[in-house]
Formats: structure tokens, C-alpha cells, sequence
């Protein structure tokens, strides 16, 4: 059984690094819906997917965050990365092999993946 | 919803919109008696009587993007609809806690699922607020209180930190196995 010594183990290697976590403000956002629409639609393994991604892959300045219903119920799971300017890209009907793709292509070599966004899904 | 652990990450993030600093959230499966009890409660800011008995209507909400509201609703269809209950309590002040019942046998009942990435994405998104799991499997059970684990990290490690999220992780995924030995439930 996993027990609270082996935290504080953690918590004594972490207290080594310090301040490895950089400003809020020049973070990648990447928020993913979160109400009933977007969980009914599978948001979750969406969410666990990127969280796994982003901490197996080591990648620093990206914040990966929830937020509510955005209105846009048809097109979940939506998952929109803001880049640390304000820049927004919408990628909708995610899953969790989408988001990888979004981790490899659009986090780490910064191209966005066109197909996944909402302009594409319109287009239909 | 395809799973009850889904229902109950949806009920849950009512508690994080209620502005709660603590949300319990107790799953116990108990096959003597045949139920699988569900509890969601939290200290946020409840609702009137008006309001705890409008939730139940799907076209009901206080949120502004859409005019209806599925989560208690569907919630409440997935317990009634094994033959089981459902209830919402609420105080303005105090609190909300929501509590459903599932008829552990019953054809109608959706698998429990993935409940450890339910309460993982909970608290590790959720990181200014407290929570305390307990999971319960015929007598077995563990519970999960960040309050612990707030009181070992001290101030300014977050719960999101890599290291500290795969620890919740693990946390989760051997106690529940400890606790079930793995059944699916």
C-alpha cells in the first residue's frame, strides 16, 4: 500500500529544485471543457491523456487546466490551447489519440493541427 | 454518461462552481446488501429549498451559456433507473450533499468505471480545494485526504507538480486495488 512516507520522500527531493515552476504568465494554456456536455462526450481520458502527456514528456511552461461549459456543447470535447500571448486554437470532437497528436505537433514542434479545429469542423 | 464514475466527476465540479473548500465524495459497494451508495458533498455555497428542488428538472440551470441543465438530472435517472434512490440536500451557507443509490445487481446499473481518473483529475486540477475520498468495498476501504497531504507538502508544491500528481496516482490505483483486488465493479 502506497503510504504518506513515501510523500514526504517527494517532498524532500522537490525541495532541492526550487522555483522550477516559471511565471504563470508566459505558460502555454491548454483548457479543457469540463461540464456535463464535455464529460458526457469523453473529456476525461481527453484530460488524462494530456496530463500524462505533458509530465512523461517532461514539457516545462504548459499548464494544463479545466474550465465549464463554453456553449459550443455539439462540438465536444473541445480542448483550446492559448498561447502565452492570447493566441487561441480551438480543436473540437477530441479524443484521446487527437490530443496526442496535438501534444507532438502543436505543444512541442508548435504547428498547428489544422484538421482538429473548429474552422475545419465547419467546413465539415 | 456511460459510467458513474463520470456522473460523479460531473457532480463534483457543482461543488467547485459552489465555491466549496472541502468536497467528500464517498463510493461504497457493499454486494451483502446489494447496493452501491454514492455520496457528493461539499461545504460551498448550497442553494435555497426552491432552487435544491428545481435541480432535479433538466430544464433548470443558473448558468447563463445554455438554458438547461443535465447533470443532477441524468444522475438521478442512473440510480432510479436500477431500482435504487436519489436525494439532494442543501443549506444557502452551508452546503450541498448529494447522495444516490444503485441496486448493485441490477442489469440497468452502469459499471462504476474508472472512478481513480475521476478523483485524480479532481485533485490535481482542483488545487486550492480539499478533498477526502473514501472508497468502500464490502467492508474494505481507504480513504484519500489531501488535508494530509497539504499538511506533509507545506505551502507552494501544488498537486499538479509531475512528481506529486503520479504520486496521487499510484495512491489511488493501489489502495483501490488493495480494497477490491482488482474486481470490476
Amino acid at each position: 500500500m502506497k503510504s504518506l512516507e513515501e510523500l514526504k520522500a517527494i517532498r524532500d527531493r522537490m525541495q532541492g529544485q526550487v522555483n522550477i515552476r516559471e511565471e504563470d504568465s508566459d505558460a502555454l494554456r491548454v483548457v479543457v471543457g469540463m461540464a456535463t456536455c464535455g464529460i458526457a462526450a469523453g473529456a476525461r481520458p481527453v484530460l488524462t491523456a494530456l496530463s500524462n502527456a505533458v509530465q512523461e514528456k517532461g514539457l516545462k511552461n504548459i499548464a494544463v487546466v479545466q474550465t465549464g461549459c463554453i456553449g459550443l456543447c455539439q462540438y465536444e470535447p473541445i480542448v483550446e490551447v492559448i498561447a502565452p500571448g492570447g493566441e487561441k486554437t480551438t480543436y473540437v470532437k477530441m479524443t484521446a489519440e487527437k490530443a496526442l497528436e496535438v501534444v507532438e505537433q502543436h505543444l512541442i514542434s508548435g504547428h498547428v493541427v489544422t484538421k482538429y479545429t473548429i474552422d475545419a469542423a465547419k467546413l465539415g | 454518461m456511460t459510467e458513474i464514475s463520470l456522473n460523479i466527476l460531473d457532480i463534483a465540479q457543482n461543488s467547485v462552481r459552489a465555491e466549496a473548500s472541502l468536497i467528500e465524495i464517498e463510493v461504497a459497494a457493499d454486494s451483502g446488501k446489494d447496493i452501491l451508495s454514492v455520496l457528493i458533498k461539499d461545504n460551498g455555497k448550497g442553494m435555497t429549498k426552491e432552487q435544491a428542488q428545481k435541480v432535479t428538472d433538466p430544464f433548470f440551470t443558473t448558468r447563463t451559456t445554455r438554458k438547461i441543465g443535465l447533470g443532477i438530472p441524468f444522475f438521478k435517472l442512473a440510480a432510479e433507473s436500477t431500482g435504487g434512490s436519489f436525494s439532494i440536500v442543501s443549506e444557502p451557507g452551508k452546503g450541498t450533499s448529494v447522495r444516490a443509490e444503485f441496486v448493485l445487481s441490477s442489469i440497468d446499473r452502469m459499471p462504476l468505471g474508472d472512478i481513480t481518473s475521476t478523483i485524480h483529475a479532481l485533485v490535481t486540477l482542483n488545487s486550492s480545494i480539499d478533498f477526502v475520498y473514501t472508497y468502500t468495498h464490502d467492508g474494505r476501504s481507504f480513504t484519500l485526504d489531501t488535508r494530509e497531504f497539504r499538511e506533509i507538502l507545506g505551502s507552494g508544491i501544488e498537486f499538479s507538480a509531475p512528481e506529486i500528481s503520479s504520486y496521487i496516482k499510484d495512491y489511488l490505483y493501489e489502495n483501490t486495488a488493495e480494497a477490491d483486488n482488482g474486481l470490476v465493479i
